[in-house]
């Protein structure tokens, strides 16, 4: 099977675009994507797209009806938060079954403000407020509780998480927001749902980004200067654990996804260099320390009171300012995040940079449950 | 419209016996032991077929863990504790901690709550059905 090289990637700067059409917003990305590889869309042999909110909507199709329609095969593809980087995955394995050597993958969102969640009417009366919260806020409020219960993390370290996120974007001219949070601002924002304020809530945005793959025989006939090989692709669905199905289960996923990647790799978690992930509530990026094998378990508040996850510490954690202060366009999100690492690998990341990255990990997880996992390398 | 006075159960594990008093209801497997709250009819943990039987859940259980909300959807009061608890004999359940004071400093893991049924915080459906509801208390 052949090694799969990303050959362009790029996403635009993650904001607020209510004149605008998905497809349009996607279509942009899509372009700058095939730029960045020098190549065009009659290049492309399939495309891949990551889109949640209108999912049944043929949003790849009508991208290409604003780029240049081909006639070649489009799945569209949504797997919750992991909708961008199931896109990426697709577009992985249709070059490593041998189907295509040239691939576009692209993933989109256009958000609403507000709180996301479930907990409506449905039958009889709404349960929301009755029967606890099903507000994504509280859902990952319960899961940051859960480790608070078993090893005595604080408020002010999961808080510290935002800090540094946000931090973080501040040299990143793609986020949302370049805007410093102390901790103080931080801990006594609006609580959303306890131990998470609204500074500790992702950014709903609207956003795109877009990956060119090719096989390793079109990289080698392209120029390998700056493209990124995939050492691995990894996604996995919430295995059976007790409570699951009653309090969603976003550690046993993203364990069996990295324990994939890592083998798939042939890497351990001491061989990367910086990491992207799900950071969709400072809650749960405390999680996905241990759950990545970055930490021991139990260890993760000592990862951020120590400052090992910042730009310079040890291993660097959500540089581009994450989903915390980046934004979390749902079905860009996964392709956002490995537009980012490809960017430290190429050594372009400007005032953010982790210098001498040479391997990078992208982590997302969607609600119900889906992780993927991909690490990719310098070549 | 009728006005009807039946009292319906706010989710459908919640049962009103015809006598005695309301409880809840989950689903075991026979081959494995899995509880699961909601019907089915195959265990997702053991793949068993055909095997899962009801059973009366315990009104008694501990703090698993929880979230105070303080930003809901339009119309629902807060702040509330949002809390999932694990009953005595299995199951887990996500429901409301009422009786206690909404901050961390008097909410503890593992803190014993007992199951107790009340009306639905008034709330009442499109035909004017009132509903039974269950909530956590300091046990």
């Amino acid at each position: 099977m052949s090694d799969v090289y990303v050959l362009g990637v790029d996403m635009i700067k993650f904001g607020r675009f209510p004149d605008r059409t998905v497809p349009n917003i996607g279509a942009e990305a899509a372009l700058m994507a095939l730029d960045d590889a020098g190549l065009g869309i009659k290049d492309m042999q399939a495309m891949y797209c990551g889109n949640l909110g209108q999912a049944n909507a043929m949003v790849g199709q009508r991208i290409l009806q604003e780029i240049g329609q081909t006639g070649i095969p489009v799945v569209n593809c949504a797997n919750a938060c992991a909708t961008g980087a199931t896109a990426f995955r697709e577009a992985w394995m249709s070059i490593k079954a041998g189907m295509y050597d040239v691939v576009l993958a692209v993933g989109v969102e256009q958000m609403g403000k507000g709180l996301l969640g479930t907990g409506g009417a449905g039958d009889g009366i709404p349960k929301e407020g009755l029967l606890g919260s099903g507000t994504m806020p509280c859902i990952f409020a319960e899961a940051g509780m859960e480790h608070a219960s078993k090893y005595g993390t604080t408020f002010e370290q999961f808080a510290k998480i935002s800090v540094k996120n946000h931090h973080h974007s501040t040299l990143n001219p793609k986020a949302m927001y370049q805007i410093e949070t102390p901790l103080d601002d931080v801990m006594n924002a609006e609580m959303i749902s306890y131990p998470n304020t609204k500074l500790m809530c992702s950014v709903n945005v609207d956003g795109s980004a877009a990956a060119v793959l090719v096989s390793e025989k079109k990289a080698k006939q392209l120029g390998m200067a700056r493209a990124i090989k995939v050492r691995a692709s990894a996604l996995a669905s919430d295995p059976y654990t007790d409570r699951d199905l009653v309090m969603p289960d976003v550690n046993a996923c993203t364990r069996i996804a990295a324990k994939q990647a890592y083998e798939q790799a042939g890497l351990g978690a001491e061989d990367i260099n910086l990491v992207e992930l799900h950071d969709c509530f400072a809650t749960a990026e405390m999680l996905h320390y241990e759950n990545l094998g970055l930490c021991k378990d139990g260890d993760a508040g000592k990862m951020i009171d120590e400052g090992h996850v910042e730009l310079g510490g040890k291993i660097p954690v959500n540089v581009s300012g994450g989903l915390l202060s980046k934004g979390h366009p749902l079905g860009a999100t996964g392709i956002a995040n490995i537009y980012e690492v490809c960017t430290h690998l190429r050594g372009e990341a400007g005032a953010r940079q982790v210098e001498g990255a040479k391997i990078g990990m992208t982590h997302v997880i969607g609600l119900g449950t889906a992780c993927a996992i991909h690490i990719l390398e310098k070549t | 419209m009728s006005e009807n006075k039946t009292v319906l159960p706010a989710v459908d594990y919640l049962i009103i016996p015809e006598k005695g008093n309301p409880y809840l209801e989950g689903h075991q497997c026979e081959a494995c032991d899995a509880i699961y709250i909601g019907e089915r009819s195959v265990c997702s943990k053991c793949f068993a077929r055909d095997k899962i039987s009801k059973i009366k859940l315990n009104n008694s259980g501990v703090l698993y863990s929880y979230s105070i909300v303080y930003r809901s959807f339009p119309g629902i009061d807060v702040p509330y504790i949002s809390a999932l608890v694990d009953l005595d004999g299995g199951g887990t359940i996500k429901g409301n901690l009422i009786k206690v004071d909404p901050s961390p400093e008097n909410i503890e893991f593992g803190m014993k709550v007992k199951v107790v049924y009340e009306d639905a915080l008034g709330r009442k459906d499109a035909d004017g059905n009132s509903y039974l509801s269950y909530f956590f208390e300091p046990a």
